[in-house]
């Protein structure tokens, strides 16, 4: 093996792992957004990982893989936060402990004066 | 919120100009990236593809003009991205510490604060590089105004918030755009 395959190689268990704790992560967490939150970080370092590590074991492909990683760290986390603007106007509300903060409710929901948007 | 739509603002010559060769360039490196190849033959169908696609895009991607080639600017944009990479690999261990304790320390919120950032470009950049950072994900921008969720509320007081998510890359990003 070479060290670029070695290199390539690492990478990839590395991608795999944190795919695997995001998916754990989406099945622990209590609500909609903090499943949200595991799955995009995880799926975002996961998945640059992994394409970096085909990138060292075909290094012709380094450039166009180098694109995809480009366009997976901005398109992820556009889509989680439409996911979460979408959960938000839709009245779902983040589960918070006693006493939790939640500012963006009181756009949803105007308690005093209403606001027109 | 404006009256108009950044889109469709009347622009002055100068930034339609600037706008359209830093988008070419831009395209073109996209292009060399994808074909993986500096033969002349590609290279060329690439420059001028690259050429009438900025050239029909002018109002849409707004993102950047040459200003952002200014040495000083790149190396902002650099260090920008250093930072980015440390703070991801970094929120990924922390939300797997997070994870894999069997308590589940988790303490969610949703806080928010106030961006000094003017462009709507670095606000889209600010609130992408917060989702990627350690137990946050942005939920709304209205005009300067940031509403994140945060796994972990330390503080619902906007400043001290401010100073824990978003200082850094806000720094970074004004001396950029």
């Amino acid at each position: 093996m070479s060290i670029m395959e070695i290199i390539g190689s690492f990478l990839v268990i590395v991608g795999s792992i944190f795919l695997f704790l995001g998916a754990l992560g989406i099945y622990r967490m209590p609500d909609l957004y903090s499943r949200l939150q595991a799955g995009t970080k995880a799926t975002t370092l996961g998945a640059m990982s992994v394409i970096l590590g085909v990138g060292f074991w075909e290094p012709d492909w380094f450039l166009k893989l180098l694109v995809l990683v480009v366009f997976i760290g901005y398109s992820n986390p556009l889509s989680s936060h439409a996911m979460a603007r979408a959960m938000f106007k839709k009245k779902i509300f983040p589960w918070t402990k006693e006493g939790g903060v939640d500012a963006y409710k009181e756009v949803i929901e105007p308690t005093g004066e209403k606001q027109e948007s | 919120m404006n009256s108009q739509p950044t889109h469709l603002q009347p622009l002055s010559t100068q930034t339609k100009v600037s706008r359209f060769l830093m988008n070419w360039l831009l395209l073109t490196i996209v292009w060399i990236g994808f074909t993986g190849t500096f033969d002349l033959h590609e290279l060329l169908t690439g420059i001028v593809v690259a050429g009438i696609l900025s050239f029909m895009a002018i109002r849409i991607f707004t993102c950047c003009d040459l200003a952002l080639l200014a040495p000083k600017k790149l190396f902002y944009l650099g260090k920008f991205i250093v930072v980015f990479l440390v703070a991801l690999v970094k929120s990924n261990f922390d939300m797997a510490r997070r994870v894999l304790s069997p308590a589940l320390p988790i303490n969610p919120g949703v806080v928010k604060f106030k961006s000094q950032l003017k462009s709507n470009f670095a606000k889209m950049v600010l609130a992408n590089a917060i989702t990627l950072t350690p137990g946050t994900l942005s939920i709304d921008v209205i005009d300067d105004t940031f509403y994140i969720h945060w796994i972990d509320v330390k503080s619902a007081d906007p400043e001290v918030a401010f100073k824990e998510i978003a200082e850094d890359f806000e720094n970074l990003l004004i001396k950029i755009f």
